[in-house]
C-alpha cells in the first residue's frame, strides 16, 4: 500500500527523520510506534503530503505520493479539531467536499455513519455545545466519511470512554476488513497487540524495529519458561540432577510460579520432563514478551 | 480551484449567516443617519439647546451701556453699582456672569474680568470678545470721525470659484469641497482594510488554536486555504458595504420623505437665514458662495466613472495586499493577545498614509511626498484616492495600479510562505527572525 524509502526530514536545528524506510502492507492495521518527539508526527504529515521530505519518496499503490492521492487517505490527528461556531452537519459536508465528495454523496455517507453511531439528532447543533468525547466521535466520523483506502489514525482511542473507544475499535476493525489499511499511532500497547498486524518502531528519528507483531515477539524471546506448581522446589538448588536456571521461584495465589531461563540446547520438553518427577504442575506455558516490554528495552 | 471555491463559500456563508454581521449590517447606517441627523439639528437648532446666558455688565468707562446687543443666548444687563457691590449682588441674583470693564484707553484695554459661578464655556468668551473689539474698534472710528454704517458697507466677502483647464479647451469646476469625496474614499479604503484584514487574521487563529487546521491542510494546500478566506471575507465586506449603501439610501429617502424635502437643500436655506441674521462679518454672504449649493456644484463636475473605478481597483488591491500579511500574522500567533507585536508594523503604512492623507496629500496633492505615496503599494490604495479628484496625470495612475499589483502578489507569496509554516507551530510565540527563517524552509 505504502512504501517509505530513506525519507530524510530536517528542521531547524535538528532532524526529525533520518533515513526511514519502511513498507506497509496492503489490507493491514500496521503500529507506528515510538516515544514522544521520536518522529511520528513528522512522518505522518508527510504522508499527508502537508509537509514535503527534503529526500527520500513516498510510494501510494506504486505511483509516487501526489495530490491525486489525498481523497484515498483519511486522517485523524493526535490534536483534534473542528470549527466550534459550525453545525455539525454542515462541517461534515465542508470537509467531505474539500476530501472531493460530491454535496449528495457526502450527504448520503454522514446520514449513514450518524444513524450508526447514533448521533443522527445532532446536525444542527454546534460543535462547541457538545461534551470532548463526543467531538471525537463526530471527529472520527469526519475522518471516515469520503471511504479512504487508507486510514492513518494517531491516538483515536484518547479521549473516549471505554464503551465509546470499543464502538470506536469495532469501527476501525471492520473498516479494515472492508479494505482499508490502517496506519495506527499510539502509546497504549494492550491496544496494539489486540489490533496491528505489523508495526515499526522509531526513535530519536530514526526507525529501530520493524515486521509483523508475531515475527518481532518471536525475536524478542529469551527461551523462558513459567510454570505454576504445588510443591517444593527450595532444595533445587542443590540438587546436581537438575540443570535448568531458575530465574525467579515465588508464592502466588496460593501455588508457586518458577520462571526458567533455558538455554539454547535445552528444550521445554526436557524442563517439563524434569519438573513432573518433583512437583504438581498446575500450569505451564512459554514467557513471550509483550510489545509493551519490547518497546521499552529498545528504546532504552 | 474547486477546492478554493468551497473554502470562499465557507468563509463567506459562516460570517453572513451570523446574526452580528445583520445587526452591524443594518444597524450601522441607522446609527450614522441617527449621527447625522443630531449633528444637522445642532448645527441648525443648536442656539436652541443652549440656555440664555444673563450677563452683569459693570462699566468703569461709562460708555459700553446700551451698546452690547443682546442675542438668543446673551442677555446683557448693566449695572450701576460698583464692582465689589455687584458682586455680592451676583451672588444673590440670578445672573450667569459678572463682566467687569475697568477703565482703559483704547489702545490697550486690560484688566478685562468674567467672574461666574461656573466656568463660562470658550465660545461665549470668544462671542463676548469679539462684541467688545468691534466696539473698541467702533469706539475709535468715530473719534477718528469715520461713520460706522459707512464702514461695514465697504466690507466684501471674497470667494475664489476654482476652474480647470483641459486640453479639449473645456473648463470645470472642481476642488473646494470636492477634494473631501477623495479622501472619504480614502477612509472608507482605510476602514475596510483595517476591519476586514484583523478579520481575515482572527479567522486564521481561530483554525489554527481550534487544531482543526492540521485536518484541512491534509485535504487542501495551505495557499489555497488562505486565499480562500481572504476572498471570503473580502465578499463579505464588500455585501456588507453594498447593503449599508441600500439601507442607507433607503432610510435616507425615508426620512426626506418624513422631514419634506432634501436634507441638504434644507441645511442650505436655513443655513442662510441664520448667516443672514448672524454676526456682521458674514453679512455679505450672498447665494454664490453658499456652501451647500457649492458642494453640490462641484460635486457634478467630478468624475465619478473614473473615482468609483479606481476606488474599487485600490479597495481591492489594498486590501488583498494588507490582508495576506494579516493572515500571515495570524498563522504566527496562538492567541489574538500575541498580535500587538506583529501587528504594529504592518498598521504603520496603514495609520501613517491616512494622516497623510488627511492633512498633507489634501493640501498640497501635487508634491513630491504625495506623488510618492500614491505610487508605493503599501501607502498608493489610501493616498491615490486622495489624489484623484484634484486630477492625476493617467500615466501615474497605472503605474501606481501596476505596483499595487505586484505588490500583492509579492506580499501574498511572502505571507503563504510564513503561513504555512506558522500554522504548525504551536507553543513559544515566534520571533521576526524566526519568521525570516521560515520564508525559506522548503515546506
Amino acid at each position: 500500500m505504502l512504501e517509505i524509502k530513506n525519507i530524510v526530514k530536517q528542521y531547524s536545528g535538528h532532524r526529525a527523520l533520518n533515513d526511514v524506510s519502511m513498507t506497509i502492507p496492503k489490507g493491514k492495521i500496521f503500529g507506528l510506534l515510538g516515544p514522544n518527539g521520536a518522529g511520528k508526527t513528522s512522518l505522518i504529515r508527510i504522508i499527508n503530503q502537508i509537509t514535503a521530505p527534503d529526500s527520500g519518496e513516498v510510494l501510494f499503490n506504486g505511483e509516487k505520493l501526489s495530490g491525486k492521492h489525498i481523497s484515498q487517505i483519511g486522517y485523524l490527528p493526535e490534536e483534534r479539531g473542528l470549527y466550534k461556531k459550525m453545525e455539525i452537519g454542515e462541517q461534515m459536508l465542508y470537509l467531505a467536499q474539500l476530501k472531493g465528495m460530491s454535496r449528495s454523496d457526502a450527504e448520503n455517507k454522514i446520514r449513514y455513519w450518524f444513524k450508526k453511531m447514533e448521533i443522527q439528532t445532532w446536525w444542527n447543533k454546534k460543535v462547541e455545545e457538545l461534551s470532548k468525547g463526543m467531538q471525537q466521535k463526530v471527529q472520527f466520523v469526519s475522518t471516515v466519511l469520503h471511504n479512504p483506502s487508507l486510514l492513518i489514525l494517531d491516538e483515536p482511542f484518547s479521549g473516549f470512554d471505554p464503551i465509546n473507544a470499543e464502538i470506536i475499535k469495532n469501527e476501525i476493525l471492520e473498516l479494515n476488513q472492508n479494505g482499508a489499511t490502517i496506519i495506527f499511532s499510539t502509546h497504549r500497547m494492550e491496544s496494539v497487540e489486540e489490533l496491528c498486524d505489523s508495526i515499526a518502531l522509531l526513535n530519536k528519528s530514526e526507525k529501530i524495529l520493524d515486521g509483523t507483531v508475531k515475527e518481532i515477539k518471536n525475536s524478542y524471546k529469551t527461551n523462558s519458561f513459567k510454570v505454576e506448581y504445588i510443591g517444593d522446589l527450595k532444595n533445587i538448588n542443590g540438587d546436581f540432577t537438575f540443570h535448568f536456571k531458575v530465574k525467579s521461584d515465588e508464592e502466588m495465589d496460593g501455588n508457586r510460579t518458577a520462571v526458567f531461563d533455558l538455554h539454547s540446547y535445552q528444550t521445554a520438553n526436557e524442563l517439563l520432563s524434569a519438573l513432573i518427577s518433583r512437583v504438581q504442575i498446575v500450569k505451564f506455558e512459554e514467557v513471550i514478551p509483550s510489545i509493551n516490554d519490547i518497546f521499552i528495552s529498545s528504546v532504552n | 480551484m474547486n477546492k478554493i471555491l468551497l473554502i470562499i463559500q465557507r468563509e463567506y456563508l459562516s460570517r453572513v449567516k451570523k446574526k452580528s454581521f445583520l445587526l452591524v449590517t443594518f444597524g450601522v447606517p441607522i446609527l450614522i443617519m441617527l449621527m447625522y441627523g443630531l449633528v444637522f439639528a445642532l448645527i441648525l437648532k443648536g442656539d436652541k439647546f443652549e440656555e440664555s446666558k444673563k450677563i452683569v455688565v459693570v462699566d468703569d468707562n461709562n460708555y459700553f451701556e446700551g451698546k452690547f446687543k443682546n442675542t438668543a443666548n446673551l442677555n446683557f444687563e448693566f449695572s450701576d453699582e460698583g464692582l465689589e457691590d455687584s458682586k455680592k449682588g451676583f451672588l444673590k441674583g440670578d445672573a450667569d456672569f459678572l463682566l467687569y470693564l475697568p477703565k482703559f484707553e483704547n489702545n490697550k484695554p486690560s484688566g478685562i474680568q468674567m467672574y461666574g459661578e461656573k466656568q463660562p464655556g470658550f465660545v461665549l468668551i470668544d462671542d463676548v470678545e469679539e462684541k467688545l473689539e468691534i466696539l473698541i474698534r467702533d469706539k475709535k472710528l468715530i473719534a477718528s470721525g469715520i461713520d460706522t454704517t459707512e464702514l461695514n458697507n465697504l466690507k466684501t466677502s471674497v470667494s475664489i470659484d476654482t476652474k480647470k483647464i483641459t486640453e479639449t479647451g473645456e473648463e470645470e469646476s472642481s476642488s473646494g469641497a470636492t477634494s473631501f469625496i477623495g479622501l472619504l474614499f480614502s477612509i472608507l479604503i482605510y476602514m475596510f482594510i483595517f476591519v476586514y484584514g484583523v478579520q481575515v487574521m482572527r479567522g486564521v487563529t481561530e483554525e489554527k488554536t481550534s487544531r482543526i487546521i492540521e485536518v484541512l491542510i491534509s485535504s487542501v494546500k495551505p495557499f489555497e486555504l488562505m486565499m480562500g478566506k481572504i476572498i471570503g471575507i473580502a465578499m463579505v465586506g464588500l455585501t456588507q458595504f453594498l447593503l449599508w449603501i441600500v439601507v442607507t439610501v433607503a432610510l435616507g429617502s425615508v426620512a426626506s420623505n418624513f422631514i419634506g424635502g432634501n436634507p441638504a437643500e434644507q441645511f442650505s436655506k436655513s443655513a442662510q437665514t441664520e448667516l443672514s441674521q448672524g454676526s456682521e462679518k458674514m453679512k455679505a454672504a450672498n447665494s454664490e458662495t453658499d456652501p451647500a449649493k457649492m458642494v453640490m456644484d462641484s460635486l457634478s463636475t467630478l468624475n465619478f466613472p473614473l473615482l468609483l473605478s479606481c476606488f474599487l481597483i485600490y479597495f481591492i488591491g489594498g486590501y488583498l495586499l494588507y490582508s495576506a500579511l494579516f493572515a500571515a500574522i495570524g498563522s504566527a500567533i496562538d492567541s489574538d493577545s500575541d498580535s500587538q507585536q506583529f501587528m504594529f508594523p504592518v498598521t504603520v503604512p496603514l495609520i501613517l498614509s491616512i494622516i497623510v492623507s488627511s492633512n498633507y496629500i489634501i493640501r498640497f496633492p501635487d508634491s513630491p511626498v504625495s506623488f510618492w505615496f500614491s505610487i508605493i503599494p503599501f501607502t498608493s490604495p489610501i493616498a491615490m484616492m486622495t489624489r484623484i479628484p484634484f486630477g492625476v496625470p493617467v500615466w501615474e495612475i497605472i503605474l501606481s495600479i501596476i505596483l499595487l499589483i505586484f505588490g500583492f502578489i509579492g506580499t501574498v507569496w511572502f505571507a503563504a510562505k510564513i503561513y504555512r509554516t506558522g500554522i504548525l507551530m504551536y507553543g513559544k510565540k515566534p520571533t521576526f527572525k524566526e519568521l525570516g527563517k521560515w520564508l525559506f524552509y522548503k515546506n
